[in-house]
């Protein structure tokens, strides 16, 4: 069975939705954007038809790199089937006519807000990213001057200081997503949104990515094969959430798990928040108890 | 510029301007995601000679009326400036340092890299793009790339392209995060060499 829909492109509206001069000003962003990996480029950002915190960064990145051959797969936390997810892939299947997939495997370009997929994506996918808040030094120095001279001086000594407050405070580095990073050893970067489990997913990925804000007007990007570090400190080695339980669906135990509450007496379940990762293990004969156990067959 | 007839020379732009442009630049955005990997522009062109096919299509792709175009000596025709400002309508500016793309048909007489403009510290973005039109894109003088985008290393060697023009680039990767984009352009070719890549030999 195929799992790609293709729907016919809604001829009132040019390609992508996007006019062309629009496009050719993010296009010359992206490519600047994949020239200096992890430096955030600013870009003319348009008004869309949906409000700036929906993922119209990330929108305006695709509109302009997606073409007729591709395959798009949108997500929203992991989920294909979310409000998000659904009415993004919705408006390219209208604008731009191109197939829709959930399939992490059959997509060209994903967009996604704050997951990276488990399925390990592979070179030629491009992974767009939607981001609130561009720069990694935002709640730290709010004057956009000072935080460009910062990162021309490579000055991040600040981030630092703020990781060890969370050590100094808790014991332990309490920043659990939009966790920072360093790309090829320069930038600062933020990875927008993600859970810090998947910033390991970023270092050295075969896929190029590319991250827009829309509100705040940047677009950037680290290439394909780029090193990305989390940032930590020799004796706080950088480390990624892990669960006692397994997903109740599939009994992954090495996905990213959501909990979701199931009545009012406090029971609970963990779920893979990857719907398709869950699914795919589920049709492959993966099945779990809602008691938690653990599946033999691993991840 | 009167052609034949007395008409005008003007060559036809792309012939399905929104799939055409966004081919190319797909093109160009998998050479710059992966330096010193060849692409191959897909799409009819009837290019304004000396221009290849891959170096128009790069033209039409990119440039418009907000980016200062500068073309060396040899592209520099009447046959070009007119297709470039009818298709584009990009400014051709006469000073390297006020442009944000160059065009060279003839790379072996460029002129040094520090005329073109390499952005600023805290606006690095700004630096140019030169788009490079070579012989061929092997068959030169042997590179070895490494940086973003390379697993490892990966050998270049594009025609045309002199060991003084290579030692000036590798000047410049100290400058990094400022710095120029390379886009290397041969029939229906293109290469790209960001300026991230490390050039050894």
């Amino acid at each position: 069975m195929t799992r790609v829909s293709t729907a016919a492109r809604d001829g009132g509206y040019t390609f992508a939705y996007l006019d062309e001069q629009t496009k050719r000003m993010v296009r010359r962003a992206i490519l600047k954007a994949v020239a200096i990996p992890g430096y955030q480029v600013p870009f003319a950002s348009r008004e869309m038809p949906l409000p700036f915190g929906w993922g119209t960064g990330g929108i305006q990145v695709t509109a302009s790199i997606i073409g007729r051959d591709d395959t798009l797969k949108v997500i929203d936390q992991g989920a294909d089937d979310t409000v998000n997810a659904v009415s993004i892939r919705a408006f390219f299947a209208r604008t731009a006519g191109v197939p829709t997939t959930t399939r992490t495997q059959d997509a060209t370009i994903i967009q996604t807000r704050h997951r990276i997929p488990e399925t390990p994506l592979r070179a030629g996918q491009i992974l767009v990213y939607q981001v609130p808040i561009p720069e990694p030094l935002r709640w730290l120095e709010p004057r956009e001057a000072e935080t460009r001279r910062m990162h021309a001086l490579q000055e991040y000594g600040v981030m630092h200081v703020r990781l060890y407050e969370d050590i100094a405070r808790y014991g332990h580095i309490a920043t659990s997503y939009d966790y920072p990073v360093r790309v090829n050893g320069r930038y600062l970067m933020r990875p927008s949104p993600i859970p810090k489990f998947d910033n390991p997913k970023m270092d050295r990925s075969p896929a190029l990515q590319l991250f827009g804000a829309g509100r705040e007007k940047r677009i950037y990007a680290v290439p394909p094969h780029t090193g990305v570090r989390s940032l930590d400190f020799d004796d706080h080695p950088f480390e990624v959430q892990k669960w006692d339980q397994a997903c109740a669906l599939c009994g992954s135990t090495a996905s990213f798990l959501d909990e979701i509450v199931t009545d009012n007496q406090g029971g609970r379940m963990f779920v893979c928040s990857d719907t398709d990762h869950c699914e795919t293990r589920v049709r492959a004969g993966h099945v779990e108890s809602a008691a938690g156990g653990r599946d033999p067959g691993g991840p | 510029m009167p052609g034949p007839g007395g008409a005008l020379d003007l060559r036809p732009g792309f012939g399905d301007p929104v799939a055409d442009s966004q081919s190319v630049f797909r093109a160009v955005l998998a050479a710059m995601s992966e330096p010193g990997t060849v692409r191959t522009v897909a799409v009819e062109m009837d290019a304004p000679a000396p221009l290849h096919p891959a170096t128009a299509a790069v033209c039409l792709a990119l440039m418009d009326f907000e980016t200062p175009v500068w073309l060396d000596a040899a592209a520099c025709t009447g046959a070009v400036r007119t297709w470039l400002r009818f298709h584009c309508g990009c400014p051709l500016v006469a000073d390297p340092a006020a442009a944000r793309f160059a065009v060279a048909a003839d790379p072996v007489t460029l002129p040094r890299l520090d005329c073109f403009s390499v952005g600023s510290e805290a606006y690095p973005d700004e630096g140019a793009t030169l788009v490079l039109q070579v012989g061929s894109l092997d068959g030169g003088m042997p590179v070895t790339l490494s940086g973003p985008g390379i697993p490892g290393e990966h050998g270049f060697g594009p025609e045309d392209v002199t060991r003084d023009f290579w030692l000036q680039r590798r000047a410049f990767e100290d400058l990094f995060p400022q710095g120029l984009d390379l886009v290397f352009t041969s029939g229906v070719g293109l290469a790209a060499l960001p300026r991230s890549t490390l050039g050894r030999w």
